[in-house]
């Protein structure tokens, strides 16, 4: 038996490695040169917004552009040290939003997901499917009504009320992701926990939620990207005061005053970018895995 | 009723907090945004708390779908904004399901350096979109920016990418193709890993050609993750408003059912939530009858969805 699944593994392996060696010189070059090209293309933007948060705001704009020219940190540190807006209180106001959306979008995701993966209950087709109809909708139509909603409760201009705003764009996809994910978990551990006498809940708790990582750190980046990146939303429900904006609200603002001031402009979206990319990168190596489970089965 | 809540209750308890926050933030705005549109309230006379002023909109019945389906200009133009609109979904979903699809089918191979590959290329998705668009918005540039820059001293024509032309459409299908890249490559990469090996052992054992390996084995082991992310990918990008916002603004040329409800909603001297709703309800009546066609075609390949 032993032997058997062994010697499957040595010609599986074999079989890998004749593929790889199967693939001629100028093959090799080529897929490498569409990958290398497709990098480029993926990260360029991106550095050249960095190049540019380096130089001062006339060299920004000039007829021929060099990689370096006077370049120097200076952009950096203005933004910081507040000149331009009090950049640090947004960069607060939009980690504290952006973790709140996350904790509680993914949270409540997660138990919706799990109750539709494993229950079977009157009205769940009625909700999966309303989770797509809720795509649907231009979002940017519904501030008048939100508006007046977020009044009646009290939340409006509290970042609260936010949170609350971008979880309703975040769950209905994250809740399909997830509920998918838990569809790969085999249920025969929910029923060992069962027999263990754990409660539904504590299945749930102790012993899905650690074996749905992939998952929820798909789910997780999600999250944290929509509220992040939000624009729309945040101008409208956020109070007018300049220490309650979020980043992505300030600078707008920034954008619409300083037209020309390229270069601050740059230093301050590196900034905003960073924390995006830190959390994309904790979670990156889950996210083939994590999505491709909950996009299957979803 | 008793022993249904018994045999329920952690089922409803568990989903009852999603319910709540759609239901309250979700379906009942939605229900007063469908309520708008029969009327013609706007900034002026749309009730105020904060001023403590009432409301003082008139019901107008089906004076607002009029106007707009009548594909006036000062109403946007529904029908050829509703063209440009499917041109820009198709054309992006087109070219992110293929770009992904050739990236993930890369990825999938053996490369030497494939998780350096898999982290640059997924970059574009971890940026914020406002980031992105000031970056593309800088690089698009026709005088300084780095795009003509390159397409003159190579020699070719250097468009005026954001002016009045279809260049504006152009450009932002451009950015939104780099934007949407990575999800799909995310998503169908994962789906390339959930085919079994041996099925392409077996394929090339009968002597199948890579096409054909290609065309019978990963196309349709494929098939239930690009049935959703299709979908999902169209839905986003018919309603994909900060790209084309950001980086066009209000450029007719570049203008889709979205933005145009949005810039009705926010700019002009009366922002006009009558005619943005209408727009809004359009928009899902169309991607309704849409899902609603792709499932039947779905479900005709025997695909349950």
């Amino acid at each position: 038996m032993t032997l058997d699944a062994s010697s499957l593994k040595v010609v599986q392996a074999g079989g890998n490695r004749l593929r790889r060696t199967d693939r001629s010189k100028g093959a090799s070059v080529a897929l490498h040169a569409t990958l290398i090209v497709a990098s480029i293309i993926a990260v360029f933007p991106v550095f050249w917004v960095f190049v540019t948060s380096l130089k001062p705001d006339a060299r920004a704009v000039e007829p021929t552009p060099k990689l370096f020219n006077e370049s120097s940190l200076d952009n950096y540190t203005r933004v910081l040290s507040g000149e331009k807006g009090d950049f640090l209180a947004w960069f607060g106001n939009s980690v504290v939003i952006a973790l709140m959306t996350t904790v509680i979008g993914v949270f409540i995701s997660a138990t919706a997901g799990y109750a539709a993966s494993r229950f079977r209950f009157p009205g769940k087709r009625g909700l999966m499917m309303s989770f797509l109809l809720v795509q649907m909708f231009p979002f940017a139509v519904l501030i008048v009504p939100l508006y007046n909603i977020l009044i009646a409760l009290g939340l409006n201009g509290t970042s609260f009320g936010l949170v609350l705003v971008y979880c309703t764009t975040a769950v209905p996809f994250c809740t399909y992701m997830l509920k998918g994910y838990f569809d790969t978990v085999p249920s025969d551990i929910d029923e060992a926990g069962r027999v263990d006498g754990l409660s539904p809940f504590g299945v749930f708790w102790r012993l899905i939620m650690p074996l749905a990582k992939p998952g929820l750190a798909v789910t997780s980046f999600y999250a944290f990207l929509t509220a992040w990146g939000e624009v729309a939303f945040a101008s409208a429900f956020l109070s007018a005061a300049d220490e309650s904006k979020t980043l992505a609200v300030g600078l707008q603002v920034f954008v619409q005053q300083n037209r020309t001031e390229w270069g601050h402009l740059a230093a301050a979206s590196i900034l905003v970018a960073i924390p995006a990319i830190v959390v994309f990168y904790l979670v990156q190596r889950f996210l083939v895995q994590g999505l491709a489970s909950g996009a299957v089965k979803g | 009723m008793r022993r249904f809540l018994d045999r329920y209750w952690y089922a409803y308890a568990m989903v009852l907090p999603v319910v709540v926050v759609i239901a309250v933030l979700v379906l009942y705005p939605l229900a007063q945004g469908v309520f708008f549109t029969f009327t013609n309230i706007n900034e002026g006379n749309i009730a105020n708390p904060i001023l403590d002023r009432p409301a003082t909109y008139d019901v107008v019945g089906f004076k607002n779908y009029l106007n707009v389906l009548s594909g006036g200009e000062s109403y946007g133009a529904f029908w050829s904004t509703l063209v440009r609109t499917l041109i820009w979904t198709f054309s992006c979903v087109f070219l992110h399901y293929t770009v992904g699809l050739g990236l993930a089918l890369l990825l999938n191979r053996q490369v030497r350096g494939r998780a350096l590959y898999r982290v640059l290329l997924i970059l574009p998705w971890a940026v914020p979109a406002f980031i992105s668009a000031f970056a593309w918005k800088y690089m698009f540039n026709a005088q300084y920016g780095i795009i003509n820059q390159l397409l003159r001293s190579v020699g070719l024509p250097d468009p005026v990418w954001l002016g009045q032309s279809d260049w504006a459409l152009v450009s932002v299908i451009i950015v939104n193709v780099w934007l949407g890249v990575p999800f799909m490559m995310v998503a169908l990469l994962g789906g390339l890993q959930s085919i079994p090996g041996d099925l392409y052992e077996a394929a090339e054992m009968d002597g199948a050609t890579p096409w054909q390996r290609f065309r019978h084995v990963t196309l349709p082991g494929l098939r239930s993750v690009s049935s959703t992310v299709v979908l999902l990918g169209i839905i986003w990008t018919f309603n994909m408003f900060p790209v084309i916002y950001l980086i066009a603004g209000p450029n007719p040329n570049a203008r889709i059912l979205v933005t145009y409800a949005f810039e009705r909603f926010f700019s002009g001297a009366s922002r006009d939530y009558a005619i943005a709703s209408t727009y809004g309800v359009l928009i899902l009546s169309v991607l309704l009858v849409f899902a609603a066609i792709y499932r039947r075609a779905l479900r005709k390949q025997g695909e349950v969805w």
